[in-house]
């Protein structure tokens, strides 16, 4: 078990090492003066000198990179281009911010969205079957920014039971949650009812059946456990998408996180700022697909040994 | 027996629906009589009104106009995306797939790579370095969908290359790109053309969120995300603004999941929900 554990583990470090690289690649593809670029639109010729001999933008590429590798590693992302400040302390203070959004996002996107597909497939060809896998349908092709903004109409402006936007009480955060978790909602829900439909069909389940055991304890107790393998991969993969909604979500409420400043960011061409949240926005995806797979040798016995 | 028909009666919808969004912008110019460029500053922010059905925007252009010949912009971004992306994708996996060995590392690898970013935050970062409009745009969404074209194409390419004809065919002395073309190319395109029709509606809804964050098509070409964006300032005075658009990108990619999942259905049962 340690060995697959360790084997996955040293299987991501190649992985972070190379999301470096791409991104380094990435944010060195700007057209123009990389050291104009760095300095910002409003640095003086002066100053684009300096940083160019500062971050050794004369130097060839490789040994720029192995720079950058070593200040990374160091926790030193950069200088912002627009305030100057250290790029980690600009992300530090909106870390929270968006974490608390993503996480409460994947609680409410995985809860509610195996729930519903667990009672989904528990009731195949029902009313209720079709009815939760056409709102899941809606879902999944809603606009997370447009929902967003509907949400914001109806319990806003119209009802007044909710905040229109902003960070801070517990009640801001509702609206938010609901549309960026809305579409993985509705992908989970899908995946946890086929997945369960294809497992019902397996020879173990009938048995379970035979037996006379509770429908109820068929389904979680049996079948449940051998759906969740690719339900899992699915929820790993939704956490990235609900980073990428979550540069949305935020710019719909105006929730002081990491998506608006990379929104800022970008419209401002401050490049360091860029470049420090695409790393962390990498490397945070990376980690949730590592802890991923490292929960199948849990979930499914059989992965130990292969 | 019920239940294949209502699978193609989803398809169908889906058809329908795509259908009238494509004869719908195509007709435009003789069912119109707005152009959707044309700013009015005496007729600006105005409510839904028989002149003009969907109302105006903040520079007095009728939002019907603006949302009909907005299809053509995000369709147009939509297939020129997925196009970019499967002309690149398949060849790709084909020969990862098929070949094996080095290549299919070196180019696994690379996938990995790729998806270790999530999608739109990939293209959101190209689009940072290459700057908005339509072409960018088209770039930024298709690059960041090239690793499932990739990853689709290498599975049918890996499961074929074990099957006994292919065997057959290379012991026949086949050369290597005829049995790629013959033989595991025609098993790809069920899947290519599924992945595709579901990709069309998420590259719309990428582009979208593009256009919306201000990313997008340069003004004043009328686009789904674009016009929401815009609307969000007005949300509270003047909600169809932004209403409408959305409503449009919605019954799109609605239209293009419908489709999708009903070929899926329609061409391989086995194959599951995403």
């Amino acid at each position: 078990m340690s060995s697959y554990l360790l084997r996955r583990i040293g299987l991501a470090l190649p992985t972070l090492f190379g999301v470096t690289v791409v991104i380094f690649l990435i944010i060195r593809l700007i057209p123009g003066d990389p050291a104009r670029v760095i300095a910002g639109l409003q640095a003086s010729d002066e100053e684009v000198r300096r940083i160019r001999t500062q971050l050794g933008l004369d130097e060839p590429l490789h040994v720029q990179y192995a720079v950058f590798l070593k200040q990374l590693l160091r926790g030193n992302l950069g200088t912002s281009a627009v305030t100057r400040a250290p790029v980690s302390e600009e992300i530090g203070a909106r870390l929270e911010a968006t974490a608390k959004l993503a996480l409460c996002s994947m609680v409410v996107a995985t809860v509610i969205g195996m729930g519903a597909g667990i009672i989904s497939a528990s009731r195949q060809y029902s009313v209720l079957d079709y009815t939760v896998m056409g709102v899941a349908l809606f879902g999944v092709s809603i606009p997370v920014f447009w929902l967003g903004m509907m949400l914001m109409l109806l319990f806003s402006v119209n009802l007044h039971w909710l905040p229109a936007g902003g960070y801070g009480t517990p009640a801001h955060l509702i609206l938010p949650t609901v549309a960026l978790a809305a579409f993985s909602v509705a992908i989970i829900a899908r995946l946890t009812r086929s997945s369960l439909l294809e497992v019902f069909g397996h020879d173990y389940v009938r048995t379970a059946r035979a037996k006379g055991l509770q429908d109820r304890v068929v389904v979680l107790r049996h079948a449940l456990k051998n759906a969740l393998i690719p339900v899992l991969t699915v929820v790993g993969l939704q956490f990235g998408a609900l980073l990428s909604g979550a540069v949305l979500t935020e710019t719909t409420f105006a929730w002081p996180g990491m998506g608006r400043l990379l929104v800022n960011a970008i419209g401002a061409r401050d490049y360091p700022v860029v470049q420090g949240i695409a790393l962390v926005f990498a490397v945070i995806f990376t980690v949730v697909n590592l802890a991923v797979d490292l929960m199948y040798a849990y979930v499914d016995p059989r992965i130990h040994y292969s | 027996m019920f239940r294949r028909l209502s699978r193609h009666r989803t398809a169908l919808a889906g058809l329908v629906m795509l259908g009238t969004f494509i004869i719908t912008t195509s007709l435009a110019p003789i069912l119109l009589h707005s152009d959707p460029n044309d700013v009015n500053f005496d007729q600006v922010l105005q409510r839904p009104s028989r002149a003009h059905l969907l109302g105006t925007d903040q520079l007095g252009r009728d939002l019907l106009a603006r949302v009909v010949y907005g299809t053509r912009v995000s369709f147009l971004i939509g297939v020129l995306a997925v196009a970019v992306s499967g002309l690149v994708g398949v060849p790709v996996g084909l020969a990862s797939g098929f070949y094996g060995g080095a290549v299919d590392i070196a180019v696994q690898r690379l996938v990995d790579l790729l998806l270790a970013f999530p999608g739109f935050l990939l293209a959101l970062t190209l689009i940072a370095v290459l700057g908005v409009g339509v072409t960018n745009v088209v770039v930024a969404v298709g690059v960041a969908t090239v690793p499932i074209y990739v990853r689709l194409v290498r599975g049918v390419a890996l499961s074929i290359r074990t099957q006994t004809y292919v065997e057959a065919a290379q012991a026949l002395g086949a050369p290597e790109p005829r049995i790629l073309l013959r033989h595991v190319l025609p098993n790809c395109v069920a899947p290519v053309i599924v992945q595709s029709t579901l990709q069309l509606g998420a590259a719309i809804l990428a582009a979208a969120g593009l256009g919306f964050l201000g990313l997008g098509v340069k003004p004043p070409t009328p686009e789904w995300g674009t016009m929401l964006g815009e609307g969000q300032t007005y949300l509270f005075s003047s909600w169809y603004i932004a209403t409408f658009p959305g409503i449009a990108i919605f019954l799109a990619v609605m239209a293009f999941n419908l489709l999708g999942d009903g070929l899926r259905d329609a061409l391989d049962p086995r194959m599951r929900l995403p």
